[in-house]
């Protein structure tokens, strides 16, 4: 706590962001209120730009109550963007990785020339006066060493322990201490160990040091290549933008953009803030967001978003969304924390990762044990060795980074195909997925259906029926009635009124209209109405449903009266983003709720061999469920408004986007392009990260298995050989180093484009 | 050699009891406050204990301290909730009312932990 408070009053300077002040008599208010805080030595508002500067050793918090106390909203300016925070990361870690550089070079700058002396078979033994004096020397100098480049290890190892806990830091410790102690216990006291154990492995020390500091250093280098996808988002963030406030342009920060400012995009600028188009034309490309290559048309009454680019005209757009609720910012909020977010694969090494550093100590000291009363002379100096490199071999880093890089990497490249996984479950889940479940409606097709054809039974003409159909309709939120009402305002059809408006689920609708009951709607409707069908008028609906066309029935008190079709064109690549799907061996199955025909000629058309036809809304789960009770991993997708539930239900529910909406909460994925290759995008990163963790896992639980007891010396009773722990240091300083760098070839995947 | 040897039996018992076995009894409480500062360095969180009261929203400051990039994550997983903590510099973590329990906190690789103990 007081920590943080002094932290807090050595900031002289702080700047807030006022909002609701709208007139220049808001200005005296708000200084004089802050003025009256006690510590306050000045406060300047700037009206223009809605910010305050406030100078004096006060808590931004009190300041902030003073502001709200006369009515208005204020926000610290200090809140650290995403950009600047990213900015200071890279600042930190440039320092951090030329601090363990410095540290490497302290380590080797002793530990390689001692090692070469051993190497060339100079002696590393105490056996004279001169001898001792000078080991004593190198002795205090690998301390030094050790205190000026490895620290961090030391305390890191003390404070953990203090705290019950143990890590990396530990086991570094104790493996540098033991071989130090014992060396330094060899030449102050020769006698107390046998002639034949009186060696020194100061190298040992050094090196181990200087190595680790190395493995470090790349390590810190390769991290910071995990997280570019999200630092490419950030990217995308304007930094400043023209806003017209009082008739007058000006040019501020974007974190200081309010709500309903009117903002002017230039060609070439990067849309600052959500917004939706005042005045204006322009094309936009979204393609960075949400990878939809195509740039999209914008005027008037449009929605922009931020990071977009503007391509070629100048508009003004009215913001609607900023600061850290622009699609943007959720889509960065998002992305980050699904890569922090770990899949049940991760499990299993989170809970070796604590038991890891105790269970190797105990290795260690029962290898000692082993050696002392078992090993050959110089049994002391054999034991020393052993444990010393069972310390420094065992690597519960690699473990422990093994998930969390790969998930890092895997979220990152989704997210610049333009899918967002929620978390690390919803990764690992979507590489398994067996059955893909595509709603057709906006899913397989662009979800904007168009009236075809309008068949007249008796003797009213098309526009009286299109009119009256689309009066029926214009109370219903069903995509196919919103064709029926486009078309006819696009007619300029005038409307009636409805009395009795009844939406019946999976059949259509009903309502009076003139003292006349009408019915809108499927076979079914019309058969439970009592409405004659005639042989013909069935052969005809069943040859426009053959044509992937949707027939509907209309009835006047219980008489036919027409058969209206509408069609909703299929996507462009829907075709081959299913063959894509196919091609990966999962079965893709269309769910509609049209009528058998319909279902059946567009299944036909984008390659589909299994639909279910008429299924209502809420029976959408349920077919859901027989799938998976077939034991098939089951992949939903769906608009994620009408099939939340199915969504929900699916083993991974995929919500495909109309471009950057991506608060879709019953959705584990988000496509936001709208095209079905995002799904086998999403599969295909997912199989790709999944297969990525296992390669890390794998290698980390062999390296460890097989190097912990190759150092404890199970090879030396039929080999003779015994590791080095110089070797152990290098071998574990790249483990780590290699886990990252494998996660890392991640990068390099390519979602297919078709 | 039987000194020795009970000498290494000895520091294995030792071992298991304070890794393993040791309840940590440290939890530091700060049942008015509503706000706590949490310093993140040398491989443990300080405190890492923390008791609050039930329903009650707190406000967590995270100051990293600590340069390697392992402590940069921070993340309580019942609450979904994951942050990159920047360096020496206040972090503020918001923390809804939560009911009675224990909600972990870690890094990345769970070498810093640390619980809040809702009471």
């Amino acid at each position: 706590m007081s920590d943080f408070k002094e932290n807090n009053s050595n900031v002289n300077t702080q700047e807030f962001i006022i909002e609701g002040a709208g007139c220049a008599s808001c200005v005296g208010k708000i200084e004089t209120a802050l003025k009256q805080v006690p510590g306050v030595k000045s406060a300047a508002m700037n009206f223009a730009l809605r910010t305050v500067t406030v100078t004096g050793n006060v808590a931004a918090t009190q300041l902030i109550q003073a502001i709200e106390s006369v009515g208005y909203n204020a926000k610290s300016a200090q809140n650290s963007s995403d950009k600047e925070l990213l900015d200071e990361k890279e600042i930190a870690e440039q320092k951090y990785y030329q601090k363990l550089i410095i540290q490497m070079w302290i380590g080797l700058g002793l530990g390689v020339p001692l090692m070469v002396y051993s190497l060339m078979g100079g002696p590393m033994t105490v056996n004279s006066p001169l001898e001792r004096g000078i080991w004593l020397f190198i002795g205090l100098l690998c301390a030094a060493v050790m205190f000026f480049a490895g620290k961090h290890f030391y305390v890191g190892a003390y404070k953990s322990l203090v705290n019950h806990s143990a890590n990396m830091d530990t086991l570094i410790a104790l493996g540098t201490g033991t071989a130090w102690l014992y060396s330094i216990v060899v030449v102050l006291n020769p006698l107390m160990v046998p002639e034949m154990a009186r060696h020194v492995y100061f190298e040992a020390t050094a090196m181990i040091i200087g190595l680790i500091n190395l493995g470090l250093a790349l390590e810190v280098k390769a991290r910071g290549r995990t997280s570019e996808a999200i630092k490419r988002l950030i990217g995308l963030q304007a930094k400043t933008a023209r806003v017209i406030r009082d008739q007058q342009e000006i040019d501020i920060a974007i974190e200081q953009v309010l709500l309903n400012d009117f903002v002017r995009v230039r060609p070439g600028e990067k849309i600052p803030v959500d917004g939706i188009v005042f005045e204006g034309a322009t094309t936009i490309d979204e393609s960075m967001l949400t990878g939809e290559p195509m740039p999209v048309k914008k005027t008037s009454a449009d929605e922009v978003v931020a990071g977009a680019i503007n391509k070629s005209g100048t508009i003004v757009f009215k913001a609607t969304r900023v600061g850290k609720d622009t699609a943007l910012a959720q889509i960065i909020k998002m992305v980050k924390r699904a890569q922090n977010s770990k899949p049940p694969i991760g499990r299993l090494a989170d809970i070796i990762s604590a038991y890891f550093v105790p269970v190797i100590m105990i290795i260690a000291i029962v290898s000692a044990m082993t050696w002392l009363n078992f090993g050959p002379e110089p049994s002391v100096a054999f034991a020393v060795i052993s444990a010393t490199t069972v310390l420094i071999i065992a690597c519960p880093c690699a473990l422990g980074l093994a998930t969390p890089m790969s998930v890092m990497v895997g979220v990152g490249k989704a997210a610049e195909a333009g899918v967002l996984i929620r978390n690390g479950e919803a990764l690992q889940t979507s590489s398994k997925i067996t059955t893909m479940v595509l709603d057709k409606t906006g899913t397989i097709t662009l979800g904007a259906p168009k009236v075809t054809d309008i068949v007249v039974v008796n003797d009213m003409n098309e526009n009286t029926i299109l009119a009256i159909v689309s009066s029926l309709e214009a109370g219903s939120e069903h995509p196919l009635a919103q064709a029926i009402v486009e078309s006819a305002s696009e007619k300029n059809l005038t409307l009636a009124k409805v009395d009795d408006f009844k939406a019946l689920a999976g059949r259509g609708v009903q309502g009076i209209v003139n003292g006349d009951r009408l019915f809108f709607g499927n076979e079914m409707l019309m058969l439970e109405q009592g409405v004659a069908l005639t042989q013909e008028m069935i052969a005809r609906a069943q040859q426009l449903a053959r044509a992937a066309k949707t027939p509907m029935y209309f009835a006047i008190n219980a008489n036919l009266a027409a058969i209206i079709a509408v069609a909703d064109p299929i996507k462009d690549d829907s075709v081959s983003a299913i063959q894509r799907l196919q091609d990966n061996g999962i079965r893709v199955v269309m769910l509609t709720g049209d009528n058998q025909l319909t279902a059946k000629a567009v299944a036909e058309k984008v390659g589909i061999k299994e639909f279910f036809a008429e299924v209502l809304p809420e029976d959408k789960s349920t077919k859901i469920a027989e799938l998976q009770a077939q034991g098939e991993i089951v992949g939903m997708t769906g608009d994620g408004i009408n099939d939340a539930p199915a969504l929900a239900l699916a083993n991974v529910g995929f919500a495909i986007g109309t471009g950057t909406d991506v608060a879709i909460e019953s959705a584990d994925v988000t496509l936001m392009r709208g095209s079905l290759h995002g799904l086998a995008d999403a599969i295909a990163v997912s199989k790709a990260t999944l297969r990525n963790i296992k390669q890390n896992l794998f290698g980390a639980f062999i390296y460890n298995a097989a190097g912990v007891p190759f150092a404890a010396g199970i090879l030396y009773p039929f080999f003779g050989l015994l590791l080095s722990p110089v070797i152990a240091g290098a071998a574990m300083a790249f483990s780590s180093l290699t886990v990252v760098s494998n996660a890392n070839r991640l990068r390099f995947f390519k979602a297919q484009e078709h | 050699m039987l000194t020795v040897n009970l000498l290494g039996l000895g520091l294995i018992a030792v071992i298991v009891w304070w890794f393993w076995l040791y309840k940590p009894t440290l939890v530091k409480g700060i049942p008015d406050a509503s706000e706590v500062t949490v310093i993140v360095e040398n491989g443990v969180y300080q405190p890492a204990h923390i008791s609050i009261k039930e329903n009650y929203p707190v406000r967590i400051n995270f100051i990293r301290k600590d340069e390697s990039p392992c402590a940069a994550m921070l993340l309580f997983p019942d609450l979904d909730i994951s942050a990159e903590l920047p360096l020496n510099k206040p972090f503020v973590i918001t923390l809804p009312a939560m009911k009675k329990g224990q909600y972990p906190f870690h890094c990345q690789m769970k070498m810093y932990t640390g619980s809040l103990l809702v009471e």
